[in-house]
């Protein structure tokens, strides 16, 4: 009996170390262009993803973002699967249009951060403030996800 | 003696001397100039702006907030803002204003009444 696996000829074609350092240069060839003009504007880590903090006590997940300078009603909340989403658009202001620019390192557009909750939250007890351009989002722990002190009797 | 005591006393006192920059747009009109910097979390109380010659020095310090129970998660920067800009000769000192809303200062900077443009009458 013959335990060579059968292969299919076309599926064969091993192309060998030329074919990875083909690939390698291609990688090379994608990091020196586009990439690298991206990565020099400080927009690419920072701007379009704000900085946020979770932090969490008993009873609830507290996440802070920051957001200077936003009108309330372009920020959007929202949970969906017990990941919070936090999204909303900066927009240009109009008053600028005809000004001599200098420098415009503040970010412009829109923006989203998601964060996967790690338990189960009281969905409609969701509160989010808006004070000194800072987003607070507190959520409150489902019921079940709470620690509980069970007082067990010893006999 | 006395000096070493009083040295002590100085090198004990908490100084902050880390800043992070502001991220800030600058706009120049036939009025003046605007300068708009993202301070996230420092109000009025915390922001001191000091005029010293040509230089404009920006200071926001934090409001500080109350810690939430066990950190899970932690990208913002806690250290306090601080940025010097260099001045146009054309700014009128004397009449510059300064405003914070939702974490973002604006210093209004006009330029002294005879640099500004203007229409001289034909008679």
């Amino acid at each position: 009996m013959n335990l060579i696996p059968w292969q299919r000829a076309g599926l064969t074609a091993w192309s060998g170390l030329e074919g990875l350092s083909s690939l390698r240069s291609e990688i090379d060839r994608l990091f020196e262009a586009p990439l690298g003009e991206l990565a020099r504007s400080s927009h690419f880590l920072s701007g379009s993803a704000p900085a946020l903090d979770v932090s969490e006590d008993k009873d609830n997940f507290v996440v802070k973002v920051e957001l200077p300078g936003m009108k309330k009603e372009d920020i959007n909340v929202s949970l969906h699967d017990g990941s919070l989403s936090i999204s909303g658009e900066r927009k240009s202001e109009k008053k600028w249009e005809d000004a001599q620019v200098y420098r415009a390192e503040r970010f412009l557009g829109r923006f989203q951060r998601t964060v996967a909750l790690p338990a189960a939250v009281a969905a409609d007890k969701i509160k989010g403030q808006y004070k000194d351009g800072i987003l607070t989002v507190t959520l409150p722990k489902a019921e079940e996800a709470k620690p509980k002190q069970i007082d067990v009797q010893v006999n | 003696m006395q000096t070493t005591v009083e040295k002590n006393q100085t090198a004990n006192r908490p100084v902050r001397e880390e800043y992070i920059a502001p991220n800030v747009n600058i706009f120049e009109t036939q009025e003046g100039y605007v300068l708009e910097a993202e301070m996230p979390g420092v109000t009025k109380e915390g922001l001191e702006i000091t005029l010293e010659g040509t230089e404009i020095t920006i200071t926001g310090r934090r409001h500080p907030e109350t810690a939430v129970g066990e950190t899970l998660f932690r990208e913002r920067n806690t250290a306090d803002y601080r940025r010097v800009f260099e001045l146009d000769p054309a700014i009128d000192t004397t009449k510059v204003s300064a405003k914070i809303e939702q974490g973002v200062l604006t210093v209004t900077l006009p330029k002294s009444e005879r640099v500004k443009p203007r229409k001289i009458k034909v008679d």
